[in-house]
């Protein structure tokens, strides 16, 4: 037998450029923040990456005010074919400036290269370049003859996904003639600064986009300011629920994109492979720091043992570390805190009596690690089957009729995707129809493109982003 | 004029089918545009909203798996029963101030509103859906499905708000409880009597009368509770009422009362969610 | 299940045996075509470097089954082949001898007898090669010719006609009777996925071949484009995987078509480690079926050795 070990492959951080410090991007121009700065950390090694700005609220509002002033002054009344050349502009530069976005964005955030560079920083590109087409065309997106820009748009993204989230949140809002106000999040500030530089190469006005760092305090300022017109949030569904509540008796719109808690349901027809392969990436895919992540595997009880010994034998193959090397599956959890929650929930899990398993895996002795890891003889009532882990751990349950295992997936207060694997076609249907979510995959998983809308029933949020549904949230309808 | 004795309506809740009192033994006065008592309405308590949603979601699977041409049906069924009853709900409306043409008028535009709403159950999803072009071999649909149980706080236009607000909720396989006008809440329970001889499931429609300021916030917090309908509620209630609902995220809508000229597609989007179904292209 | 017997003669037993075959072979676990595929090209992205690169190209060298089967072919460039099979760089003593030598029936005596002692295996295809057309006796004839010239492994390829057709027991009663005909042989089945129109398929062939007593299992004749492929490969080597766990016994894989450069061979290579596993390793498990593949092999390992890019002008054209 023949060990065959993959060398390290690292990607090279010589194209990534970062500065000591950062200020904010407020009308086209880096200010200094008059909060207290904070820093950013690369996850895999705890270093300290960069200082960064942190906005007061004197600051959010010099930023909403920059962005009133280019929507009143430049953006809001531009013809939507100029918009869309800045919006072509801005994909094209992505494209350019690809490799740096994808290093960067795994230097700050922890997820393997791989991912960064085949699927965040492309549908990156795409988002904007999909958005961009529409600009000219928002006439005949169903929403009346001449939709009508919302404003000033505030956005607060989380840190699973820096660059992707700020795509999908700024495409569309300036396609439709808004301007934005948007904050990272404070553990991953460094793509969204870099995005800025990107807007200024690409000549857009000043004061369309602005890029305010800083952590919650900052985000509440921004949602609270009365120069608001629509908010667009996402990540956890707390502290969505607690916009809602700033919102309440405002104008303002708002968009949701909260936790999930999906059910990947495995039938005992599936193609197995694939099906393994569809749960390895619905839970393991950026570390599960993902909101759709199947982090329930629900399993026809007749195939159980079998999917689980192709499943261990498959997580056995999955490598865990440098998120720079071009061969790793699974990168650094993004924060201390993080951590806490995932090692917190894991631990209960083994409290509640569910079995816990991981590949045996060596783990990096400095920064934030997580082994992949199974819990199997899990109940619905475990607290690793109803709260969002939103880490590299599995739940597994099983089912014995399909109705079985819609009701247990529907059996949660999130809505936010589910997973089905058949390779009956009716079954398909029939699952798909019943499962109360906004995101189905049947026979894949974790698939986004700009052109499908993407969202949540229940407590999974609002409002949908992607396609031409996305565009309601930013129009005035 | 016949010396005869009337016989009159005794106006009850319409929960699950059927016809209780409140189960507090409440009522309270309705009079007309002049002040004269007409008749006494039920006065819903907590309880009884809890039993409207209770009510509410057993009967949501069942309507929205019915077909949309089913669902077109039951509902035209209903413009069919209201037509015969427009005498009654012209002397219905009549009582809360309107002239008898203007109650006429208001009625018809009603019907036909009705009409107008029930042909949208099998279309909406063809208007609301997509077949997403993305980019890999993936099939990619997206369809309208009703949000779950709407509450829906109904405005005091007697007849045509009411239609206004209901039939868009349910045409989409939402199911309601409805809070009626409090001062003009009689032509809700005829309405009710309605729905209750249309093939209509019993659930579907839950209406309950009383005061609005009582029973809102209830239905505002209620955790097995999907949406909410603002459209009835005076302004200066929203922002409480709001703060409520976003304890479990409900969809909140608001929009103008006013019912003349296209109502078009909002109110029916605004209790719609957006499935999105992936699958692969291969052999 | 019972299928062996008189494949002339058509019995009661048989019968029944070819519904129980079918119902088999399609009660396999489906495979998604895109899902398939996605998996092999996320095992193509792999990066192999510096020494695993080093190692993998060695490895890679040791599985090559260095193929000749042209209508032209002769005696001498059979026994050039042979040389280049047991030394494929002169020059470098280090860089192993490929796994074995693939040719007509007619140059298996040749093969042979350049090869006596050096340990490199004489592969012969057989059985009406390339299309399999022609009547059982003549296949085992074929057969029995090769292993009478000395062939220590015999490729046969199956009745694709009769496989779509559904008449999976003739293939499975054909494969059991050239088996016998190789003796102490080794045998590959050909399944010439390229024909076989859809993964499901291919899964099921690699069944049916094993369970008729196929040593190795392999993609393709090389006559039919396409010959080997990733996801085609992947799902015979979940196949081999899935065999030995439920009857012990193991079965090994060889693409072959297609493959010219290293970075296609590490690729394979790659599917193998982590679908199968390291078990399959090692040439008595693993080949490449191919020939312009080896001097591109050869080229990158002086790269590595040397630093410097090197040109085909260094290697042998055999």
């Amino acid at each position: 037998m023949t060990v065959f070990e993959y060398a390290p492959a690292p990607e090279s951080r010589s194209v990534v450029d970062i500065r000591g410090s950062y200020g904010l991007f407020i009308d086209g121009e880096f200010t200094d923040g008059h909060g207290e700065p904070f820093k950013t950390i690369n996850p895999a090694d705890e270093s300290v990456l960069a200082d960064i700005a942190c906005a007061d609220e004197a600051d959010v509002d010099r930023a909403v005010k920059a962005a009133r002033a280019a929507y009143e002054r430049v953006w809001g009344a531009m013809p939507g074919a100029e918009r869309g050349k800045y919006l072509y502009r801005i994909a094209r530069i992505i494209q350019e400036r690809s490799r740096e976005l994808a290093v960067l964005e795994s230097i700050d955030n922890g997820k393997p290269i791989r991912e960064s560079r085949d699927v965040d920083v492309p549908l990156v590109a795409a988002w904007f370049f999909y958005y961009a087409g529409w600009a000219d065309k928002l006439g005949h997106a169903g929403f009346g003859p001449h939709p009508q820009p919302v404003g000033v748009a505030g956005q607060v993204i989380p840190w699973n996904f820096p660059l992707l989230m700020l795509a999908w949140k700024i495409a569309p809002a300036l396609a439709c003639g808004n301007t934005v106000v948007l904050k990272p999040a404070e553990t991953t500030p460094l793509t969204a600064l870099l995005f800025a530089d990107i807007c200024r190469q690409a000549d857009l006005p000043p004061g369309v986009v602005n890029i305010i760092t800083g952590a919650g305090d900052t985000g509440r300022a921004l949602v609270a300011h009365p120069g608001i017109d629509k908010v667009a949030f996402t990540g956890s569904t707390d502290v969505g629920r607690q916009i809602a509540r700033t919102l309440a008796g405002t104008s303002k719109k708002l968009t949701l994109e909260l936790g999930g808690k999906a059910a990947n349901i495995v039938y005992a027809d599936a193609a197995l492979d694939q099906a393994v392969e569809g749960i390895v990436n619905g839970i393991f895919f950026n570390q599960g720091h993902v909101c759709c992540a199947g982090s329930r595997l629900l399993v026809q009880e007749s195939v159980a043992e079998e999917v689980l010994e192709r499943l261990k034998a498959r997580m056995a193959t999955l490598r865990v570390g440098d998120p720079l090397d071009k061969n790793t599956d699974i990168g650094a959890i993004n924060s201390a805190a993080q951590l806490d929650k995932i090692r917190e929930l894991s631990a209960s899990g083994e409290q509640e009596g569910a079995d816990r398993w991981s590949p045996p895996c060596r783990l990096p002795d400095r920064g934030f690690w997580f082994a992949p890891t199974l819990f199997t003889g899990v109940a619905q009532s475990h607290r690793i089957a109803r709260e969002e882990i939103f880490g590299p751990v599995l739940s597994v349950l099983t089912f014995r009729t399909p109705e079985e295992a819609v009701t247990k997936a529907n059996n949660t207060p999130y809505g936010l995707s589910a997973g089905i694997w058949t390779e009956k076609g009716s079954q398909i249907l029939w699952t798909a129809q019943h499962l109360r979510a906004g995101v189905v995959w049947a026979n894949t998983f974790n698939k986004f493109d700009p052109a499908s809308p993407f969202g949540g029933y229940k407590e999974s949020g609002y409002g949908r982003e992607g396609g031409r549904h996305g565009l309601e949230a930013y129009l005035n309808v | 004029m016949s010396d005869r004795l009337a016989v009159r309506k005794t106006y009850k809740l319409y929960i699950a089918g059927a016809f209780p009192r409140s189960e507090s033994g409440r009522s309270y006065p309705v009079t007309d545009g002049k002040g004269r008592f007409v008749a006494n309405a039920a006065h819903a308590s907590r309880k009884d909203a809890r039993d409207a949603v209770t009510a509410a979601r057993k009967a949501f699977p069942g309507w929205a798996g019915r077909t949309g041409y089913n669902r077109a049906q039951i509902l035209y069924r209903i413009a069919e029963m209201l037509e015969g009853r427009r005498d009654q709900f012209t002397a219905e409306v009549r009582h809360t101030g309107a002239s008898k043409a203007q109650a006429a008028a208001e009625v018809d535009a009603a019907i036909d509103r009705w009409v107008w709403y029930a042909g949208w159950a099998d279309k909406i999803t063809a208007v609301a859906g997509a077949a997403n072009p993305v980019a890999g071999p993936y099939f990619n649909f997206s369809t309208p499905e009703p949000t779950g149980v709407v509450a829906v706080i109904a405005p005091d236009s007697p007849l045509l708000g009411l239609v206004s607000v209901v039939a868009p909720a349910i045409v989409t396989g939402n199911t309601t409880v409805v809070v009626a006008s409090e001062p003009a809440p009689l032509t809700a329970i005829t309405l009710a009597e309605v729905l209750a001889t249309s093939d209509l499931p019993a659930g579907v429609v839950n209406i309950l009368t009383g005061h609005r300021t009582e029973l809102t916030p209830w239905l505002a917090s209620h955790m097995d509770v999907n949406a909410i309908d603002l459209t009835g509620v005076p302004d200066g209630d929203v922002p409480a009422l709001e703060d409520k609902a976003a304890e479990n995220l409900k969809r909140v809508f608001r929009a103008s009362d006013d019912w003349a000229g296209d109502p078009g597609t909002a109110r029916m989007t605004a209790f719609l969610e957006v499935k999105t179904v992936w699958h692969p292209v291969g052999v | 299940m019972r299928v062996f017997g008189d494949a002339w003669g058509v019995s009661t037993e048989t019968l029944i045996g070819a519904a129980e075959l079918r119902a088999f072979l399609h009660g396999l676990p489906g495979v998604d075509q895109v899902g398939a595929e996605e998996r092999a090209a996320r095992l193509a992205s792999r990066s192999i470097k510096t020494s695993a690169k080093a190692e993998a190209i060695d490895l890679a060298i040791s599985m090559v089954d260095l193929t000749t089967l042209e209508g032209a072919d002769t005696a001498g460039k059979v026994r050039a082949l042979c040389a280049k099979a047991v030394h494929p760089d002169p020059s470098d003593p280090s860089v192993p001898k490929v796994a074995a030598v693939c040719v007509y029936p007619d140059m298996v005596e040749t093969a042979v007898a350049a090869l006596a002692g050096s340990g490199v295996g004489v592969a012969s295809v057989a059985t009406a090669f390339p299309s399999g057309r022609a009547p059982l006796e003549a296949k085992l004839a074929d057969t029995r010719a090769a292993v009478a010239a000395g062939a220590s492994e015999i490729d046969m390829v199956i009745d694709r006609g009769a496989f779509l057709s559904g008449d999976v027991v003739k293939v499975f009663e054909e494969t059991v009777a050239v088996k016998q005909a190789c003796g102490d042989a080794h045998l590959k089945v050909i399944l010439e996925t390229g024909e076989l129109a859809t993964l499901d398929n291919v899964r099921r062939a690699s069944w049916l071949a094993m369970r008729a007593g196929a040593d190795f299992i392999k993609t393709s004749t090389g006559k039919i484009s396409p010959a080997a492929t990733l996801p085609v490969t992947l799902v015979m080597l979940e196949a081999v995987r899935d065999y030995r766990a439920a009857t012990g016994r193991q079965v090994g894989v060889k693409p072959a078509g297609g493959i010219r450069t290293t970075k296609d061979a590490i690729k394979y290579l790659v599917l193998v480690n982590e679908t199968a596993g390291p078990d399959w390793l090692s040439p008595a498990w693993f080949r490449l079926g191919a020939s312009s593949v080896l001097n591109d092999l050869l080229m990158q390992r002086r790269k590595l050795s040397t630093g410097v890019y090197s040109g085909p002008d260094y290697f042998t054209l055999d």
